[in-house]
């Protein structure tokens, strides 16, 4: 399984025993979203990419995989949060060839 | 509610599968995204450049805060030696309205510093995917049947389109960031140059005023004390020669 780090944290593959334990903290992280604690996601957010990090193993920057999951940055707020998940979503669109 | 992860991962995914619907010809979608990738690639260099800009800019202000604050400190101590305790008080508050200016200064010069790392981070990882793109590209193109082009050209665009998302959005946060504090910038470069921090806008002038004031009147005491004395002594001279 590969999962990335957004921010630039890079792409890491980790062994797929390793999602129960990122879905644990992921289900804290919704909850902490849902209920407005910033803080309490951001720590979330924080152990689940210190977890891929010390449990992955880097792939080369070069590499053109894709991910299975990706854990959003830490230092959004909630708002930049919440548009990152939406539809119309905080990533701008690419650029156009020119 | 799905969690972040799939969540994320799905927002990506619809963001950059829009890369892909664009030509019929599998070539001509290649080079459109390596196009595309390219132009991104230039714009988070950019994003980097405007970083390093502001960085500087803050450095700046910070140099003149802590002019600012050696000053203020000075004029207190000037007013308190001439007995003006109110002045001195004043030029106190200044200088820790100046103080917290200058925290809140260095703080937002490492919030850059962050961004920076995170842009330069993205651009390495973008560029050497671009460059393994090229040549997966180059490769498509020469070996491979429209039909078997189409599922490669899917595997090879999903990781840079993945990859293209992330670095975007550090371009957009880095943006955001830039702008909100050459906006702040302006607004304390405004407020040192007016020789005003924060609330004190207003009595800034007035306390170097008297404090010019205090200076060129015991400058003007000491003055008229040398006169006198080098006038007495000279009436003293005339005396002798009478």
């Amino acid at each position: 399984m590969i999962a990335r780090i957004m921010g630039g944290g890079g792409q890491y593959r980790v062994d797929d025993s390793l999602l129960e334990r990122l879905n644990q903290l992921d289900e804290r992280a919704v909850a902490a979203l849902e209920r407005g604690d910033e803080e309490d996601l951001d720590a979330r957010l924080d152990e689940m990419a210190e977890l891929v990090r010390s449990e992955g193993e880097e792939l080369p920057e070069d590499d053109l995989s894709a991910s299975d999951i990706v854990i959003p940055p830490s230092d959004l707020t909630l708002e930049e949060t919440r548009r990152l998940l939406s539809e119309d979503g905080l990533i701008p669109d690419l650029p156009a060839a020119t | 509610m799905a969690g972040l992860m799939s969540r994320a991962a799905m927002v990506i995914k619809a963001k950059f599968s829009k890369l892909l619907d664009r030509a019929e010809d599998p070539g001509e979608t290649l080079d459109y995204s390596y196009e595309r990738q390219l132009q991104l690639l230039q714009n988070v260099k950019r994003g980097v450049a405007d970083v390093v800009t502001a960085k500087k800019r803050l450095q700046l202000q910070s140099d003149k805060l802590e002019q600012s604050l050696v000053k203020l400190d000075t004029q207190a101590r000037q007013a308190l030696a001439a007995g003006r305790e109110d002045l001195a008080r004043a030029a106190l508050e200044r200088k820790s309205a100046a103080q917290t200016q200058l925290q809140d200064l260095d703080r937002q010069l490492q919030a850059l510093e962050d961004q920076q790392q995170k842009l330069v981070a993205s651009e390495r990882q973008l560029s050497a995917k671009v460059e393994a793109f090229r040549t997966q590209k180059e490769t498509i193109k020469a070996q491979y049947s429209a039909a078997e082009a189409q599922v490669r050209i899917g595997e090879a665009a999903t990781g840079i389109g993945e990859q293209m998302a992330d670095t975007g959005l550090a371009i957009q946060r880095a943006k955001d960031k830039t702008e909100a504090m050459t906006a702040r910038a302006g607004a304390i470069d405004e407020l040192v140059e007016s020789g005003a921090l924060e609330d004190f806008t207003s009595d800034q002038t007035q306390l170097d005023r008297e404090l010019a004031q205090i200076s060129s009147q015991s400058q003007v005491d000491s003055e008229l004390e040398k006169m006198k004395a080098e006038l007495g002594a000279g009436e003293t001279q005339k005396e002798l020669e009478s």
